[in-house]
């Protein structure tokens, strides 16, 4: 496995071989720098953490001032883990660039949705509402309907889906394949779409 | 999103003639079949011009054995070969979805000068 931190810019589309034209995220991936290296000995599990997007000093504390130092790296403002990195052999320090990631290679992509607040159940669970505009009733049509039955058990079983909010979670999606690698940029473009919003940042992991 | 502009550019082709909507043009389309690939040519009258950059195209309409057939092309679509200016139409307006109501003879009566 390998993998790398990256920063949604924005969507396109792309001409393939064949002039179909298929669509688009732009990802800045890197450059990542080897902010620690996790060992079963020391930590209980082996994992590499990659910190992304450099930042000023002023605006990094104490505590994360020493880490940056003890890997030899700029301040960063974004710091992750990656387990089973077994693949590349890498060092404290070390960058880690887009080129490790070629054309047609299969990538799962982790981010951050992008925050709806507090939606309805039609919105947020797929329900279709209960009735209609006509017919003596006026105000059910995105209502979500019974929530459980009366006397028993005379209360609403956990885990009844129901409005609240909605977005703002950690989504990976599977499966996205590379479309196009220009390393001298640091752009990964990958086909479809990806969760988040412009400028949010992104986990690019390859399986195998 | 200097990026983005950067991409879209990549893709964009320099060499696209200028024609506008009620304008006669033949389009070269590379088509594939099997492993061999060959020009088809689609003349007509171009009634829609849209978007911008990367994302705009244009709709060709020629009356073909006597049913109406309209293709919406790319502009920058790699499978267009080549974009000829057959003849310059004359018309007062942008989108010419009008003349799919009109008779061929009509159709020559209204975009040409």
């Amino acid at each position: 496995m390998s993998g790398i931190l990256g920063k949604k810019i924005g969507m396109t589309s792309i001409f393939d071989d064949n002039g179909q034209m298929i669509p688009c995220t732009v990802i800045e991936a890197g450059p990542c720098f080897v902010t620690q290296i996790k060992t079963k000995g020391t930590d209980g599990y082996d994992a590499v953490q990659l910190g992304f997007d450099e930042i000023k000093e002023r605006l990094v504390n104490k505590p994360m001032k020493g880490h940056f130092k003890k890997g030899g790296v700029k301040p960063l403002r974004l710091i992750s883990e990656f387990r089973n990195f077994n693949g590349t052999k890498l060092e404290l320090g070390q960058e880690v660039r887009v080129d490790n990631f070629q054309q047609g290679d299969v990538v799962d992509v982790i981010g951050r949705s992008k925050g709806r607040g507090f939606q309805g159940v039609v919105k947020r669970h797929h329900f279709g509402g209960v009735g209609m505009t006509t017919h003596g009733q006026s105000d059910r049509v995105r209502a979500p309907g019974s929530i459980g039955a009366s006397s028993y058990p005379s209360r609403v079983m956990k885990g009844r889906r129901m409005a609240g909010r909605m977005g703002g979670e950690r989504v990976t999606v599977k499966n996205l394949m590379v479309l196009k690698v220009i390393a001298e940029s640091n752009i990964l473009i990958v086909k479809g779409s990806v969760p988040g919003a412009i400028n949010s940042y992104l986990e690019i992991v390859k399986q195998s | 999103m200097d990026k983005m502009k950067l991409i879209e550019a990549m893709q964009l082709k320099t060499d696209v003639p200028t024609f506008s909507s009620g304008d006669t043009i033949n389009v070269h389309v590379r088509v594939v079949e099997g492993d061999k690939e060959r020009i088809q040519q689609f003349q007509g009258v171009v009634i829609a011009r849209r978007g911008a950059g990367l994302n705009s195209t244009f709709t060709v309409r020629k009356i073909s054995d006597g049913v109406g057939v309209e293709r919406i092309f790319p502009l920058h679509s790699p499978r267009i070969a080549k974009i000829e200016r057959v003849k310059e139409g004359k018309v007062r307006r942008s989108k010419l979805y009008y003349l799919r109501k009109l008779a061929a003879k009509q159709v020559t009566q209204k975009t040409s000068a």
